[in-house]
């Protein structure tokens, strides 16, 4: 049985969507100048969203491109030291100026990273693209340790920390690149390189006879789940303001497979949810740090054991099937609806 | 010293390390083969395997030939565990899922390991003990000795199990072709459980020798150690037994050689960059066969 | 529909739980504490807490300051940077805090000084040994509401060099230290140049990483090089590591060594360390205060022996302590800029005397005191001199 929806035509699922997110970020906002948000809670909610587009931007790799790089968070540390090195110097520029700019130099040099280590990385295949991804993540860790003494001239400043990087990152600006993360992700992949990306996964020998060009669309995927993972760094180098390679380890890019596993490997909602309650949790129940990693590492077994798509699966939430379902019922339809599980 | 006796040092230092790596790469190796599985758990056998050593050795007070059993038995039954555990519901899933799970146990036995017995290190009691030999200006420790004359002849049992028994046969058989090992009534269930005995049994043996060398054991210490014996198996050729040990020792003189010229920072992303260049040109590896991909 | 029901729950819950506020208190001041109680580094962490809290607890039975109790706030970072920046912004949003004792790491201290420098809250640290902790170089600031009751890296580093220098009469030094570490680096940099000071030649500089076991190769090469001393400032569980490894390859040299060395002889035999010598802050049993101490700490916690890092906590508790006590006297309202303002003016003038010494800042908000020089003898850690 199918649930009866109306359909809604294109543009206004557009301003649906525009004005549902109007709306959070209104609220979001009413609810800091009336001080129910504090800094803290503001700080708070800031790490989530960082954390939510690491994880929509590693889930774009691995849920809808099926690969697994382990070295996710070797993209964030280049995009963090892009931006950090370029806010260091540019003060005379007028601050939001200066904000767009580093976000963008950001993704661009991640993109870069991202492009270089995806050729090689992507000629192979499951395990062998994970270790190598891994690999590639370490060194970039290494190189970012140790590449002042090679220059001879303070770039990274390695072990000391970059330091006196402006906190520029704002709740807003936060929210904003997750919108837009969000925004470009989805358009994707309802696109043709959307389906080109998904019919990868599904098998990628068959989507190659069918003349489907794997090699340019898994680089493509590879190179914007890289550049989004820039945007989250740029974003962590405003919010701390001091960088640190050991900030950026083997750890963290697990840290994020976890968001995108538990949430489910190809849906967006999931890495989203996940990521906020996985970036919440730790602060809510400071007790429980020591069981932490534990309880982490047994959900990764026991979601691949028992539910291996993940808690969401590949759901994906869309405000305009909801409203359509609403508008639907209004209607008087008296279909029992299923649940949308495709 | 002269600048060849230190070479010469450098290359038994390398010898040494190369040893440790040669044994769990074994063990990578042979998983890899019949189950087409990155076991990432394997390199924290290792770590489990020195702390029974510890267990044994300095909290119950026993000798160190009990703690060298007891690491290698507890390592064989955690390895078939874990493969009846993690890996034996997830047979028939993506290979995806079931290197997240092997990734997900790493993480569980390391911060299991944490919690039991806390982060700092625990200092190992002795094991062996002996004289330094001199060769001239060469100074060789008498653990370095051991280490590498213990790696050596594991490696030859292990050929020995593997090209002349039976069970060695099924391993043989059930890694070339599972469906058609098993309409030849080869129990698959038990080989692959033998298979991951026989690996962290390995492992167990690599521990005991890790911590002659390397007196301290702590939570995190398989990581990179689990990591550089799988890049020693690629280079060596994935399943090969041989290849393995060429491609540990390689590892091992390489990593002191970059050390030795003063670049130990780099030695990791050598390590890696090795790995990466041997993926590229030649992803099967010095001793490996090629594997044809099956539509 | 039961999926977004679900999810609409998990967010009211989330907002519901983050949404609960702290209260407040007037009959008391409150004191944030802040470190690594867990992870890597925890022993750190919660030698320092406990020695903190042994001396505010004293103060409270005693009567508090001025009748008021002083209320200490605990929370862990895991000595993550990041960590440490929302425990602190918490402390000073939720519960309104007045004054932190924190962070145990560096990397962390530095992280929560960036914080709290611009909103005037005074911080004191007992371990934070980086010179950044109290003076941005670049911006040539020096953060005056930042306080520690350690030494600086360069300070140790210094120290050795000279008592390699006169007290060992070395005329060569090799280094073996921590690449990735900035304690490890600071030490290490400021001894190199000493050492060209007092005339020692530096004959050997080797690095390694973190995670690193095997020192052979790196030893190897400063074997071949005969120096008279071998200086490792990295933690003790390396030191510790590198000694028995050098001894293994041959090398003969005294090894010499930071603060970091403290319990070095848990991990490598007493043959292997006998004659190194390491600078610290504190010598157990060296002194009728630390005697006391001692006694005191083994019964508030359950027989245990102190180490340098309580020590270093009961005295940064101590300072402050004596800094709340003279903002009392100017019967401010604890809480208000003003207040923080006299505190740290206060710890600015200190003259307070801890268990390891008495206390008096330099222009950097650094303590002035003398190091003690620690030498192994037969597997024991034990005072040699002042120096």
């Amino acid at each position: 049985m199918k649930k009866k929806m109306v359909h809604i035509p294109m543009p206004w699922r557009y301003v649906i969507n525009a004005a549902a997110i109007a709306v959070i970020f209104l609220i979001f906002m009413v609810l800091s100048s009336a001080g129910v948000i504090t800094n803290y809670y503001s700080k708070i909610l800031m790490l989530i969203g960082i954390n939510m587009i690491l994880a929509v931007s590693l889930n774009l790799a691995t849920g809808y491109l099926g690969q697994l790089p382990l070295g996710h968070a070797g993209f964030m540390a280049v995009g963090a030291y892009a931006s950090g090195i370029f806010m260091r110097t540019a003060s005379g520029l007028p601050t939001g100026l200066a904000v767009l700019l580093s976000i963008i130099i950001a993704a661009v040099v991640a993109g870069i990273f991202g492009f270089l280590i995806g050729i090689p990385a992507l000629r192979l295949k499951g395990d062998y693209l994970a270790i190598i991804t891994l690999g590639f993540g370490e060194i970039i860790r290494v190189v970012l340790l140790n590449i002042d003494s090679v220059l001879g001239f303070n770039f990274t400043y390695g072990a000391a920390s970059l330091k006196n990087i402006p906190k520029t990152t704002t709740f807003t600006v936060t929210f904003l690149c997750v919108v837009v993360v969000c925004f470009f992700i989805h358009t994707m992949m309802k696109s043709r390189q959307g389906r080109a990306i998904l019919s990868i996964r599904e098998n990628e020998i068959a989507a190659e006879s069918c003349g489907i060009k794997t090699t340019y669309y898994k680089t493509m995927a590879f190179v914007a789940s890289a550049a989004f993972a820039g945007v989250a760094g740029s974003l962590y180098a405003g919010y701390l303001g001091i960088l640190n390679p050991a900030n950026f380890g083997f750890m963290k890019s697990i840290e994020i497979l976890v968001m995108v596993v538990l949430g489910g490997m190809g849906s967006m909602i999931g890495s989203l949810l996940s990521a906020t309650v996985l970036s919440a949790l730790p602060e809510m129940l400071r007790a429980f740090s020591d069981y932490r990693m534990v309880a982490y590492s047994l959900l990764l077994i026991l979601v691949m054991i028992f539910k291996p798509s993940g808690l969401m699966g590949t759901y994906d939430f869309s405000f305009t099937r909801l409203f359509g379902g609403l508008l639907g019922k209004k209607t008087g339809d008296s279909t029992v609806g299923k649940e949308s599980g495709e | 010293m002269s600048v060849l006796s230190t070479v010469v040092s450098q290359f038994i230092n390398g010898l040494q390390s190369g040893s440790v790596y040669a044994l769990i790469a074994l063990g990578y190796s042979m998983v890899y083969g019949i189950i087409m599985l990155l076991n990432f758990a394997h390199g924290d056998i290792i770590m489990v395997g020195a702390y029974l050593v510890w267990i044994t050795m300095s909290i119950l007070g026993l000798p160190p030939a009990v703690g060298i059993i007891a690491a290698i038995v507890g390592c064989a039954l955690l390895g078939v565990f874990i493969e009846k555990i993690a890996y034996t519901p997830l047979r028939k899933s993506p290979r995806l899922s079931l290197l997240i799970t092997a990734i997900g146990v790493s993480f569980f036995l390391q911060n299991v390991a944490q919690l039991i017995m806390g982060a700092g290190s625990k200092t190992m009691p002795t094991i062996v003990s002996g004289p330094n030999v001199r060769l001239g200006s060469v100074n060789l420790s008498f653990v370095a000795i051991v280490t590498i004359v213990v790696a050596l002849v594991s490696m030859a049992v292990l050929t020995i199990l593997v090209q002349k028994t039976k069970m060695g046969k099924a391993m043989r058989a059930v890694s070339e072709d599972m469906g058609a090992a098993q309409l030849m009534g080869i129990s698959v269930n038990k080989t692959i459980s033998f298979t991951f005995a026989i690996g962290s049994a390995l492992a167990g043996i690599g521990a005991v020798l890790y911590s002659c060398a390397y007196p301290q054991a702590s939570p995190t210490m398989g990581g990179m150690l689990g990591l550089k014996a799988f890049v020693a198996a690629v280079l060596g050729g994935i399943g090969s037994i041989p290849g393995a040990m060429i491609g540990g020792f390689a590892i091992g003189v390489l990593e002191a050689f970059v050390s030795a010229v003063g670049l130990s920072v780099w030695k990791e992303g050598v390590v890696f960059a090795i790995l990466i260049l041997v993926l590229l040109i030649k992803p099967t590896g010095i001793m490996g066969r090629e594997i044809k991909e099956k539509v | 529909m039961k999926r977004i029901i679900a999810l609409v729950l998990v967010l009211v819950l989330t907002l519901a739980v983050v949404g609960c506020g702290g209260k407040d208190k007037d009959s008391s001041i409150k004191v944030g504490l802040l470190g690594c109680i867990t992870g890597d580094y925890a022993q750190y962490g919660v030698a320092v807490f406990n020695g903190a809290k042994l001396y505010i607890n004293k103060v409270n039975a005693e009567g508090g300051i001025n009748g008021k109790k002083i209320e200490l706030i605990e929370y862990d970072d895991k000595g993550d940077s990041t960590e440490a920046v929302n425990a602190f912004t918490r402390m000073v949003d939720n519960d309104g805090i007045t004054a932190l004792i924190g962070s145990v790491l560096s990397g962390a201290s530095i992280a929560v000084v960036g914080e709290a420098y611009p909103i005037g809250m005074p911080v004191i640290s007992a371990s934070a040994t980086a010179a950044a902790f109290t003076y941005n170089e670049e911006t040539d600031t020096v953060y005056s509401n930042a306080f520690r009751v350690c030494f600086i890296d360069p300070f140790q580093g210094e120290k050795m060099a000279q008592f390699a220098a006169e007290k060992l009469d070395a005329k060569t030094a090799a280094v073996i230290y921590e690449t990735g570490n900035d304690y490890a680096v600071g030490l290490k940099d400021a001894f190199v140049k000493e050492c060209a000071e007092q005339g020692i030649t530096v004959v050997a500089d080797e690095g390694y990483s973190k995670g690193d076991k095997d020192f052979r190769s790196q030893l190897t090469n400063i074997a071949a090089k005969e120096p008279d001393v071998v200086f490792s400032p990295n933690y003790y569980e390396d030191d510790g590591m590198i000694v028995t490894q050098a001894r293994q390859v041959g090398v003969t040299a005294t090894f010499l060594g930071g603060d970091g060395w403290a319990r070095v002889t848990e991990y490598a035999s007493a043959a292997d360390l006998e004659g190194s010598y390491y600078c610290s802050s504190y010598a157990a049993s060296s002194t009728d205060a630390i005697k006391e101490f001692e006694a005191e700490y083994a019964e508030a916690y359950n027989g245990e022996a102190p180490s340098m890092f309580a020590a270093l906590g009961y005295d940064a508790a101590v300072v402050l302590v004596d800094a709340l006590k003279a903002a009392e006297a100017k019967k401010l309202k604890a809480g208000t800029d003003d207040y923080k303002a006299a505190v740290i003016d206060a710890m600015k003038n200190t003259s307070s005397v801890g268990v390891t010494s008495k206390y008096s800042f330099d222009e950097f908000n650094n303590p002035i005191k003398d190091a003690v020089i620690i030498k192994v003898e037969n597997g024991n850690e034990v005072f040699a001199q002042m120096f």
